[in-house]
């Protein structure tokens, strides 16, 4: 080995301590990204994989009843592939061991096996057999969750009669990636799943023989499916057509691509970080190293090692730090991006799912590392290239002072002369300084954000859960009913409090934009949904026009006092201007509020409900229960409580969770910062500290003026972090990962978080603290004043 | 750079017909430093001719410019005006690549701080150059020459003064430069001490035929050079020709 590599790896040894701060940082930085890019790839990889092999459609529609006939028609729209005509209904169903009644959704597939768009995937028992109406496919995460075996069978209400359903197999769709039923906002797999079922018997129980309702399709390549949409939902109009959509309307896939281009955001901002903190202690470092290695640097020229040479000499240094940090990361990376893929399929059902990292991806975090590294290092290394070989040989000028600030202002007395030399100090390298309280406030910064998240969930569930929605159930009836059914539910056992609602499916037009909503209508004054502007202010619900939530209101474009179109997908399917009288800041889902009075009157119709939310006393819950199972005019029944409980599960933990991988990392980074910093002020002052000492200068006192200056710097840069991650969360809060049509999450930074970092921070200091006390200890006063500087 | 008639040598061939060649040809430099307002003229007019296989000993105050001297020789720093040869290389006009390579190839350094890397042991440290060097002996030779044999994995924090520049030595001549220029060898180390380090640079000079030049301010030295030059305020005092070289034994300050 070269001697000068030699001296590299001694260099490394005694300097190990701040170059393994270092590493660690470089290391969470690719490890971020590795981890946050290879589960975009994996799921993105997976994604395409199922759709395309299984024939996931890109155009959905909903109908009321089309006779077969028209599916030719269909098919001879141009753009169109093929096309799957299907029998899709919801049902109640009695699952053995269930208290509470699940939904089921029952898609009609041909009696036997063939391609089709949207197609299953076996994967446990055996495909229907012809002739036998009561064997279904089941989900296989209902299945599961239920522990349903093959061969049990689940209670159904179809079509008004009480019937069994014989599991003959489980199976997977890419239609249903994400199993949910379209009103909850995560798959709840015990109380919904998906049925796969002959079409004769399901056509057969639900009046559509020769019939459909619902169909998807395939496009050709190049087809416009704007186009396509526009022929279809023509053709369809007079069959009870619900409005076409795309994929990027389709349930499913909406919430698995959103998921996925979330990935992508953070995957930019925890890298960016990182590695700009790593550049930084880098230069910090190498700066220090270089300037104590002034002679042997002189030495190296005057023998005639070229600057290249020498520079070089340096820069592998930093190499040596982007490949071990890289070792760690990619690691790290995939082992947590291994586990991130895992945790996805909790809520997205893919048949395989291949975790990959791809050897690009891998280059790129490592060569995005090594620039960022190279480029921190560059003006630390320069500095030696330009360094002329007989200016090296003299000693350094001894660094210059002036008075400071304070003393300018005359404020000195109020310091001892400790508290003046860390002013001094500050003051005279003031980018070194204001960097350091950067570094530490990007710590302080992505904890407040982990935060942000965390917070705005709970606000999620407060003010969704509790605010918003105030029933205990909500019933959705299988058609409409009269304004009597109100007294019947009155009458079941436990029902406290009725309020009937009325739900409509409605495309919204305001100019060129159009959405396809419900629209609910309300009861004037509902006691069980409350109306809330983002002041959490009550919003009135006049009967004239219709209240939109703020998202549906910014999709469309339209502003309170503007007249929309409102286009009714439902019996008479009457089309009428409508103005906008007020907007909700509801967090979930796209929302259309109306008086159910006028509502009704748009529709022509008399005193029509969809469904009733319900107040219910808890204690006879399990007997109501057994009630709504058996009346086959409840279509399905969902708790809020379970909603609630569902979110607190899944999407509180994840974040818990995520704030654990968060606070590690931020711990990291400050430690590594002050403690680098720290390091560095004691290598570059152990002389005039020894000389405190000397005469007479208590160890606390000389820990005093060298951790002194870290903890101003890091008590600055709290606040500094609070603003940074106060902005950070906030544009995060605007970025489309955060503000989806189906979630939005409430920009509340709580009080108790920004103490939260603070205390983080100051332990991470005080941690760092410690192990440099313990360096201080060892100060060797003799040796420290024999060597020269 | 290879200037093929420098024209003083060609002028005066028999004023050097019985000397070995010159080695460095120093004709009208000066070396002014600018520090913001103040000029600080380092060296004036600096006319001087160097042999090969001769021993020069520099002698001079503190601050008259002899490391500025040594310095351009050595081609760690260029002069302001005037002209610098070694050989028929021309250091005034030499880019920083051809100094490079000239002190690669042909100057060994000592200063008065040793410099050695502290984190490289005895043979290392002289490895350091023996890797970059044309033919150059190995570590353990150029130890050996010092008497350092039996230090040869020692790291310099558990050397003496003197040995710590013993291995600087074997460092520098390592390399079998035709140079060795010292900035003031012995002044961090006590009288003994310093003669053992002077017995090397000796040994050096009558072994090798390398031609040493070294600083002091201690006109003690002085009797053990072939010629002692005395500079004073930038400018070369005097300049004088020993009869006798002393030995170090011989030595007294
Ligand atoms: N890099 C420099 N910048 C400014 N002045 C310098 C520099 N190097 C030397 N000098 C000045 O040049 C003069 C000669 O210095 P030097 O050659 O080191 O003297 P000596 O080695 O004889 O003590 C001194 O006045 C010194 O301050
Ligand atoms: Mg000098």
């Amino acid at each position: 080995m070269p001697s000068l590599d030699r001296k590299l790896l001694r260099d490394l040894v005694s300097l190990w301590g701040q170059i393994l701060a270092i590493v660690l940082i470089v290391a969470c930085g690719i490890a971020s990204l590795v981890t946050m890019m290879s589960t975009y790839e994996s799921l993105t990889l997976s994604m395409d994989a199922y759709y395309s092999q299984y024939r996931f459609a890109d155009v959905f529609v909903q109908v009321r009843r089309a006779p077969n006939a028209v599916v030719s028609q269909i098919e001879a729209i141009p753009g169109v592939g093929q096309v799957r005509s299907r029998v899709v209904v919801d049902v109640t169903l009695d699952v053995p061991g269930l208290a509470d009644p699940a939904s089921g959704r029952l898609v009609s597939i041909p009696e036997e096996p063939q391609t089709m768009l949207n197609d299953v995937v076996l994967r446990a028992g055996r495909y229907i057999e012809p002739g036998r109406r009561d064997e279904v496919l089941v989900s296989e995460a209902f299945a599961a969750a239920n522990r349903l075996k093959l061969g049990d069978t689940v209670g159904a209400v179809i079509n008004g009669r009480w019937e069994l359903l014989r599991l003959v197999g489980t199976a997977l769709s890419p239609e249903y990636v994400y199993e949910i039923s379209g009103t909850e906002l995560l798959p709840d797999n015990q109380r919904f799943g998906v049925m796969w079922i002959g079409r004769e018997a399901l056509a057969n129980a639900f009046d559509l023989d020769g019939a459909f309702n619902d169909l998807a399709l395939s496009l050709t390549p190049g087809a416009s499916e704007a186009e396509v949409i526009f022929r279809l939902d023509q053709i369809l109009e007079r069959f009870g057509g619900l409005g076409a959509y795309g994929r990027n309307e389709q349930l499913s896939h909406r919430f698995l691509s959103d998921d996925i281009a979330a990935l992508q955001v953070t995957a930019l901002i925890l890298p960016v970080i990182f590695l700009g903190i790593a550049a930084f202690l880098l230069n910090l470092v190498l700066a220090r190293l270089v300037s104590t290695q002034r002679d042997q640097i002189a030495v190296l020229k005057a023998f005639g090692y070229t600057n290249g040479e020498v520079g070089l000499h340096f820069f592998k240094l930093v190499l040596v730090v982007v490949l071990l940090g890289a070792a760690v990361g990619i690691g790290l990376g995939r082992w947590l991006g291994g586990g991130l893929t895992q945790f996805y399929t909790q809520f997205y059902q893919f048949p395989v799912i291949e975790y990959r990292a791809s050897l690009g991806l891998i280059l790129g975090a490592v060569g995005v590392s090594a620039i960022a590294a190279f480029v921190g290092a560059l003006n630390a290394v320069w500095g030696v290239v330009v360094l002329p070989p007989a200016e090296a040989i003299r000693p350094e000028p001894p660094a210059s002072f002036q008075p400071t600030l304070v003393e300018r202002l005359g404020l000195q007395r109020f310091f001892s002369p400790a508290g003046r030399i860390i002013l001094r100090n500050l003051e005279r390298r003031p980018w070194q300084a204001a960097l350091s309280i950067f570094g530490i406030s990007l710590a302080v910064a992505i904890l407040i954000v982990g935060r942000y998240q965390n917070d705005g969930i709970q606000q999620i569930m407060a003010i969704q859960f509790r605010t918003i929605q105030r029933e205990d159930l909500t019933l959705v009836f299988n058609e409409p009913r009269s304004g009597r059914v109100q007294y019947d539910l009155a009458h079941l056992p436990g029902v406290l409090y009725v309020e009937p609602f009325r739900a409509v499916p409605a495309r919204l037009r305001f100019e060129h934009r159009t959405r396809l909503s419900g629209v609910t209508g309300l009861v004037p004054n509902s006691q069980l949904r409350q109306l809330l502007d983002r002041h959490l202010q009550k919003v009135p619900l006049p009967p004239g026009g219709v209240v939109l939530s703020t998202k549906l209101a910014d999709l469309l474009g339209v502003e309170v006092g503007d007249v929309l179109t409102l286009e009714i997908l439902e019996g008479g399917r009457p089309i009428r201007e409508v103005p906008m009288v007020g907007r909700v800041d509801e967090l979930l889902g796209l929302t259309a509020y109306m008086d159910v009075q006028a509502l009704n009157a748009l529709l022509q119709e008399g005193s029509a409900f969809s469904g009733a939310y319900l107040s219910v006393d808890a204690q006879q819950l399990p007997e109501l229960y057994k009630t709504l199972k058996q009346t086959p005019a409840i279509a399905s029944v969902s708790q809020r409580e379970t909603a609630l409980r569902q979110f607190q599960n899944t999407i509180a933990t994840t974040s818990g969770v995520f704030n654990g991988v968060l606070l590690v990392f931020a711990c990291i980074i400050s430690v590594g910062v002050v403690y680098n910093s720290a390091r560095i002020a004691l290598s570059e002052r152990s002389r005039e500290l020894a000389t405190l000492r000397i005469i007479g200068f208590t160890q606390a006192e000389i820990a005093f003026i060298l951790l002194g200056e870290q903890g101003l710097l890091t008590l600055t840069a709290v606040p500094v972090g609070w603003g940074l991650g106060y902005a950070l969360s906030q544009w995060l809060n605007q970025s489309p990962a955060h503000n989806t049509e189906m979630f939005r999450v409430p920009f509340v930074i709580q009080p108790s978080s920004y103490l939260f970092t603070l205390v983080v921070i100051a332990i991470a200091a005080l941690l760092s603290g410690g192990l440099l006390a313990r360096q201080l200890q060892h100060l060797d006063l003799i040796a420290v004043l024999k060597t020269r500087e | 750079m290879v200037n093929q008639s420098s024209p003083n040598l060609q002028t005066h061939p028999k004023a050097y017909a019985n000397l070995p060649p010159v080695i460095f040809h120093v004709r009208e430099m000066t070396k002014t430093y600018t520090m913001g307002e103040v000029q600080v003229h380092a060296l004036q007019s600096i006319n001087l001719d160097l042999f090969e296989g001769e021993f020069v000993v520099l002698l001079g105050p503190s601050g008259s410019g002899k490391s500025t001297l040594l310095n351009i020789l050595g081609g760690l720093d260029i002069p302001s005006s005037g002209q610098v040869f070694f050989r028929q290389q021309d250091l005034t006009q030499a880019n920083d690549r051809t100094l490079t390579r000239f002190r690669r190839e042909s100057v060994g350094f000592i200063f008065q701080f040793y410099n050695l890397i502290p984190s490289l042991t005895a043979r290392e440290n002289v490895a350091l150059v023996t890797d970059i060097a044309h033919r150059p002996m190995t570590p353990e030779a150029a130890l050996e020459l010092v008497n350092l044999s039996d230090r040869l994995d020692h790291f310099p924090s558990q050397l003496s003064g003197g040995q710590q520049q013993r291995v600087a030595i074997a460092r520098a001549i390592a390399k079998r430069p035709e140079v060795l220029l010292c900035d003031e060898p012995t002044g961090a180390l006590d009288f003994s001490t310093g003669k053992i380090v002077l017995d090397a640079l000796a040994k050096v000079n009558a072994e090798l035929g390398t031609t040493v030049v070294v600083i002091t301010h201690n006109a003690g030295i002085a009797a053990m050079g072939d010629r002692v030059i005395t500079m004073r305020d930038g400018q070369i005092h005097t300049l004088q020709q020993n009869q006798h070289r002393a030995s170090t034994n011989e030595l007294d300050w």
